[in-house]
């Protein structure tokens, strides 16, 4: 590991992992492509032990024939959203008792009983009822610690809507986000979206989805090169790249009012926008001088004001969005290019990655960590394959996430911090993931033609 | 299969037209002598003859009139070559030129006459405007792509070289406005290779412009790896998408 990283500060050397052990840790790293790197205790990105929750089909409380089609959206989004949130275990249905609660009325001692012991073993249980009644869809959800005889009540939630498919997975995800935060998990993903390049159309477009692939669709139609997709933290706006007056050019769009806001263009060549945490400023990279260089600009223009000054490329800047107060990078100012962090002024520049060829950092929610792609040296530099990883900033040490053999880049992390989007696959073809930051739970969003460059929604 | 089918064709017509072309050649005529005369009875009548070439001096590529009178001959030869005994012809010979009337009469007497034709090399061809077609060709022809290694955006001696013919081009060409595209093989990660291809078009317009090339005429954009020259995944193609590409601005 010390070959690849920098050593970590003295505060580290005296932590639970002997240094040999992380040496260790690191050959079988690079030469036997174990799962994860077992110690690494300063970074707490795998979940504990999960609580195994059971969600019963909901039970229809109206005869309209609507109903049963939309139960089955609600419970497949809602069965999917909670798997994908890596905080749950789901109980196999197979184990269920026969009668499932309507309501908490129907939930005596001993159903209790049943849903917490052998086979089912529930430790949590999430249910309901859904009826149509006229033109209005009614949902009740219900969430219990089912570990006490009594059941303790966690959490109840009534939704109403138009009677719709898309009503019905609305529901769903947000009654999700409401039992994932009410277990500890923070604010929930189930609403959040996943902006993407795809060339389905012909030309490479930003696209958009919601997080679990589903609505996937076409947000410009400029007909020419779209790079580098990023919503602003509000998510009302779309910053990226775009060839359409020639050169490489950053564009706002409004998605909202669904129109190009004013933003300058530069000479040369103008890429990779990172929105600031507030929303209100742009870090982008440009060769306006001549140089590559990172630049900040105020999102209604200005003059952009320069942060580096060493010859060689810097680009693809990512502001620590729990702070602000600092900008990770990309140079290759020594060579292949390196992750480099630096405050947000420009000054404190230091390098993160030392060697092989590292790109597209992308910065945790809490501030903690980075992901980024790594192609790391091993039988010479063109050698090996793109994986993605993560940093920790404090300790400065690094986890590989992926292991399969394939070119891997642009991770995203969720607004949870416990997921990461990104692109996996051929360069001609790549697709989109999703996995948590634990490695479980891998889920492909896309299937048609190239899908690149994911940006996951700061909500 | 269809490869060695193809070239089985190409070699027949091959055939074919090394045939026509030998059947078309012509075989050197034996000069056709007239008949001995018989002894003439009465005086002897001199044939003579005359030649004018106007004008006697050309350049190469053009041509002049030759023109002959004889009198008393019942034939004549123009070098060696039957002609009439009177007449006139447009040649355009290809360096200087002695031509040669040789009139006989019925007796075998004969007489001669000469001209000289001088061919002076052509000034060198003004050249004509050219067309935007064949600006296009000669620029294809002439402007050389850059290469480069993987992952670097510094000059070779190839590509020195090739730019040097560039540049010799492009000072030749004052009017010309080129746009040079950077572009890279696809094994970097797309972000970087756009940056990495503005520097390889930045060091192709350095180094032109180092050359005597004016900067303004020289534009520069860079395509990463989104308009690859090939598709595969080899060193060949790779290496053929690392490249500079000067294109001319219509």
């Amino acid at each position: 590991m010390n070959r690849h990283l920098p050593a970590p500060p003295p505060s580290f050397r005296v932590s639970a992992v002997p240094h040999w052990r992380r040496v260790l840790a690191a050959a079988c790293l690079l030469l036997l492509a174990v799962p994860l790197l077992p110690a690494q205790a300063n970074i707490s990105i795998r979940s504990s032990k999960k609580l195994r929750l059971a969600l019963p089909e909901f039970a229809l409380t109206s005869p309209d024939p609507a109903a049963a089609g939309l139960e089955r959206t609600f419970h497949d989004v809602l069965h999917n959203d909670l798997e994908q949130s890596g905080l749950v275990a789901m109980v196999s249905p197979s184990t269920y008792p026969l009668e499932t609660p309507a309501n908490p009325a129907a939930l005596d001692q001993a159903k209790v009983a049943g849903w917490a012991n052998a086979p089912t073993l529930a430790e949590r249980l999430a249910f309901g009822n859904l009826r149509v009644n006229g033109s209005t869809l009614q949902v009740e959800g219900y969430l219990y610690d089912v570990t006490q005889p009594s059941a303790a009540f966690l959490l109840g939630k009534r939704y109403s809507d138009q009677p719709s498919d898309a009503a019905a997975r609305v529901m769903a995800h947000e009654f999700a986000d409401a039992i994932i935060e009410k277990l500890g998990g923070g604010p929930g993903i189930a609403n959040s979206h996943i902006v993407f390049i795809s060339n389905r159309s012909g030309s490479k477009e930003v696209w958009s989805m919601d997080y679990d692939g589903a609505n996937q669709h076409q947000i410009t139609t400029l007909a020419s090169i779209a790079y580098s997709p990023r919503l602003s933290p509000d998510g009302s706006k779309l910053a990226f790249v775009s060839y359409a007056s020639g050169t490489p050019q950053i564009k706002i769009y409004d998605l909202l009012g669904r129109h190009y806001l004013s933003f300058p263009e530069f000479k040369g060549t103008n890429i990779t926008p990172a929105w600031s945490p507030d929303g209100r400023k742009l870090a982008f990279a440009s060769s306006m001088s001549g140089d590559m260089e990172l630049y900040v600009i105020d999102v209604n223009g200005g003059t952009p004001r320069r942060l580096t000054y060493v010859k060689g490329n810097d680009l693809a800047p990512v502001w620590n969005p729990k702070t602000g107060a600092q900008i990770a990078f990309v140079s290759d100012r020594t060579g292949s290019p390196q992750i480099y962090v630096m405050d947000a002024d420009g000054t404190n520049q230091q390098r993160l990655t030392n060697g092989g060829y590292a790109v597209s950092p992308s910065w945790s929610p809490n501030g903690q960590l980075l992901a980024f792609s790594w192609r790391r040296t091993g039988g010479g530099e063109n050698s090996g394959e793109f994986d993605i990883y993560f940093m920790e900033l404090a300790s400065r040490d690094a986890e590989q996430l992926t292991h399969n053999g394939l070119r891997n880049d642009y991770p995203s992390w969720a607004p949870d911090g416990r997921h990461v989007v990104f692109q996996s696959g051929s360069p001609s073809r790549p697709q989109l993931f999703t996995v948590t930051a634990d490695g479980s739970n891998p889920t492909r969003l896309t299937n048609t033609a190239a899908n690149e460059m994911p940006n996951w929604s700061f909500h | 299969m269809r490869f060695a089918n193809a070239n089985r064709i190409r070699l027949v017509l091959a055939g074919a037209v090394l045939t026509v072309a030998v059947g078309c050649h012509k075989k050197p005529q034996p000069p056709i002598l007239p008949p001995m005369p018989a002894t003439p009875a009465g005086p002897a009548v001199v044939p003579t003859v005359t030649i004018q070439a106007n004008p006697t001096a050309i350049q190469r590529g053009q041509s002049t009139l030759l023109s002959w009178n004889s009198e008393h001959a019942v034939s004549l030869e123009l070098n060696g070559r039957r002609v009439n005994l009177t007449g006139s012809q447009q040649v355009a010979p290809q360096a200087s030129t002695d031509y040669t009337a040789l009139a006989r009469d019925t007796n075998g007497a004969t007489a001669t006459a000469s001209v000289r034709v001088t061919v002076t090399e052509p000034p060198a061809p003004v050249t004509p405007q050219p067309t935007s077609e064949d600006l296009g060709q000669s620029f294809d022809t002439n402007v050389k792509d850059v290469f480069f290694d993987y992952d670097q955006s510094g000059l070779r001696a190839d590509g020195e070289a090739a730019l040097r013919q560039d540049a010799d081009f492009l000072k030749a060409h004052p009017d010309l406005a080129i746009v040079i595209e950077g572009h890279c093989d696809e094994r970097g990660s797309a972000e970087y290779n756009i940056a990495l291809g503005d520097r390889r078009a930045n060091a192709v317009r350095d180094y032109l412009v180092r050359l005597g090339v004016d900067g303004s005429r020289v534009k520069t954009v860079s395509y990463g790896k989104e308009k690859p020259f090939c598709a595969e995944s080899n060193e060949e193609c790779w290496q053929q998408n690392r490249r500079a590409h000067l294109a001319r601005v219509q």
